[in-house]
């Protein structure tokens, strides 16, 4: 075999994945998007007509959901950072190897489950007779139902692993005695926190972020089965596969437009460089 | 403690002068392991002292054990008379230098050096006039907006004494930072701190598994080995002077001489430098340990040449002689020589 021979064999398969399948429906998406419904047969007709975007915009109902989703997304990224960075740190610097150990399984856990099994879990929890509301009920707490904070804990539960394991594992790769050079020069637990380890952990967390951010924007499932009457981007999308696809196209580059910004601000910070 | 009668005041000046460290029966375990075992040590105000032995010895432990970095399983540390045993790293008023140098690699020079001023809440303005001034000490200026890692070696290190001293500490500790340097530039670095140290007039605590670097840079210097110090005194009294085998091998060559063929019974070592190397036919001099024996080995090293002799005494001698005939000239004796090694018997030190 020549060299040029070997080269196609050894690329075939992931070029005809990525332009084939990844690549074509992607722009097939974008095309739809200005594509035209027949309103007596329902029926898609290729054209190219600007009013699924017009209507997008004119309908508040639209826009409100764009900013809600985006909302959560953020709120699930946030949280997850606030959960994983004390969290990693406890991992790498105090707790012995066997509660590592421990702790790194319970952190994967989540992934080992199916998607809709953990939904469902987070559904029994939050339910108005469940577990949430039984324990804490008799002190006076009531949980938050079935609302939009239970689909931002359903998706950080979700997520978390993403931000976690990236966080601890930069944590881990930090040189020991950074953390000692800072104790010596005088600072606490809290200086060298902030000047020191966040710093330097921040590709991580972006890292992490990415995936938190882009998951949640893309999810409409939790919305669905623990949201109550919240709506997210997917939740109209998927109303919309069937009845109206090119509208169900143009609303979909919504989320893709809130990742290609959020791409560009972490670009611009250069912490991409470095993944 | 001291019943006799004696100066006293002077013996608790230097114990509770700034910048003394005093060591009671510091005792280091890692699990089943014993790091650190049992270790007394004094540490004068202003002094420089090495803690010199192979890796593993214990060494870096204690001065981790001083900085705070690792707990003392049992025992007491004490910095300029107070008991600093429980205290954490941040509250001692020392300084590290680390192996590595541990520069903040996302901090810019100048903010390596001004951090533990930023740590004490000290003003930007008043901050950047003693980053200044520090820097100018260590002659890198010119690098202050650098990153870490865009520095050499050699100024990594200088980085690293500015930072710690930046702080002026009653005691710095030095965990072999100029292992990482080569030759050439260790050898300007210990000028340099030999310098500093002077300058600053502070205690030096030196980590070094390198001989001739504690024997040059120090005023006394601490031998380790198996967490235990076998000997602690000047470069002349550690070198000259060694007390136990131990010290009498890490510390340069050495002729260790059985008990049997010394004088006094006692088993002793004697410096390659002190043998003399005569013709066989020479007769011994008075007063001296003198043995018979044929070269079987010689070693040119530039200013020396070493002379391994078998002896019939049953041990082998080394004697080194300096190579001061002419430069072209071949040395006066060569392999196969019969010989007379011999050396004053107060040339030797008697060795536990």
């Amino acid at each position: 075999m020549n060299r040029r021979a070997q080269l196609s064999a050894l690329l075939a398969l992931p070029m005809l994945w990525l332009i084939g399948i990844y690549i074509f429906s992607l722009i097939m998406l974008l095309v739809t998007a200005f594509w035209v419904t027949d309103p007596f047969t329902s029926k898609v007709k290729p054209g190219f007509t600007l009013r699924n975007f017009e209507q997008i915009i004119a309908n508040p109902a639209y826009a409100s959901t764009s900013i809600r989703t985006l909302g959560i997304a953020l709120a699930v990224t946030v949280l997850s950072i606030l959960i994983s960075v004390p969290l990693g740190i406890f991992m790498a610097k105090v707790a012995s190897p066997k509660l590592r150990a421990i702790l790194a399984v319970a952190i994967t856990l989540p992934l080992w489950a199916g998607y809709l099994v953990k939904i469902l879990a987070m559904r029994i929890t939050f339910t108005e007779d469940g577990f949430f509301n039984s324990m804490l009920g008799p002190l006076g707490i009531s949980g938050p139902g079935f609302s939009i904070v239970t689909v931002v804990l359903t998706l950080t539960y979700l997520w978390l692993p993403y931000m976690a394991v990236p966080v601890y594992t930069a944590i881990r790769q930090l040189p020991p005695n950074l953390f000692d050079a800072s104790a010596d020069l005088g600072a606490g637990a809290g200086f060298t926190i902030r000047t020191v380890v966040l710093p330097l952990i921040k590709p991580a967390i972006i890292a992490g972020s990415i995936f938190t951010f882009s998951l949640s924007l893309g999810d409409y499932i939790a919305a669905k089965f623990v949201g109550g009457s919240t709506q997210m981007i997917g939740s109209i999308i998927a109303s919309n596969i069937n009845l109206n696809p090119p509208i169900a196209a143009a609303f979909s580059l919504v989320p893709i437009a809130f990742v290609v910004v959020y791409l560009v601000v972490v670009q611009r910070t250069g912490a991409l460089e470095r993944m | 403690m001291h019943a006799s009668a004696q100066p006293a005041s002077s013996e608790s000046d230097t114990k509770t002068a700034p910048g003394a460290v005093t060591l009671t029966g510091v005792t280091k375990q890692f699990g089943d392991f014993t790091a650190v075992e049992a270790l007394d040590l004094e540490v004068k105000p202003g002094e420089f002292l090495s803690m010199l032995g192979p890796s593993g010895s214990g060494k870096t432990t204690v001065l981790r054990m001083i900085a705070g970095f690792e707990n003392v399983t049992s025992g007491s540390i004490r910095l300029s008379g107070l008991d600093v045993t429980e205290v954490p790293p941040h509250a001692r008023q020392v300084n590290t230098v680390f192996q590595d140098y541990a520069l903040f690699p996302h901090l810019t020079i100048a903010e390596n050096v001004g951090y533990g001023l930023r740590v004490a809440g000290v003003p930007r303005a008043e901050r950047a006039a003693q980053v200044g001034v520090a820097l100018e000490q260590v002659r890198l200026s010119a690098v202050s907006n650098r990153l870490p890692h865009q520095l050499s070696g050699g100024q990594r290190q200088r980085i690293a004494l500015a930072r710690a001293l930046i702080l002026r500490p009653q005691v710095l500790l030095l965990d072999e930072p100029l292992g990482a340097l080569d030759k050439q530039l260790r050898e300007e670095m210990q000028i340099e701190l030999k310098q500093i140290q002077r300058e600053v007039g502070i205690t030096f605590i030196f980590v070094t598994h390198d001989q001739e670097e504690a024997l040059t840079l120090s005023d006394r210097v601490a031998v380790f080995n198996n967490g235990r110090i076998e000997q602690v005194g000047t470069a002349r009294e550690v070198y000259e002077f060694p007390a136990t085998e131990f010290v009498a091998k890490f510390l340069g060559q050495s002729n260790l001489v059985p008990a049997s063929l010394s004088s006094d019974g006692m088993q002793s070592s004697v410096r390659p430098e002190r043998v003399r190397l005569l013709r066989a036919t020479d007769p011994a001099s008075a007063g001296s340990i003198s043995m018979l024996g044929t070269i079987s080995e010689t070693v040119y090293s530039g200013p020396t040449t070493r002379f391994i002799v078998a002896t019939e005494a049953g041990v082998s001698i080394i004697a080194e002689r300096p190579n001061d005939h002419h430069p072209s000239a071949e040395s006066a004796f060569s392999r196969g020589d019969r010989v007379r090694v011999e050396w004053t018997k107060d040339h030797a030190s008697r060795i536990a």
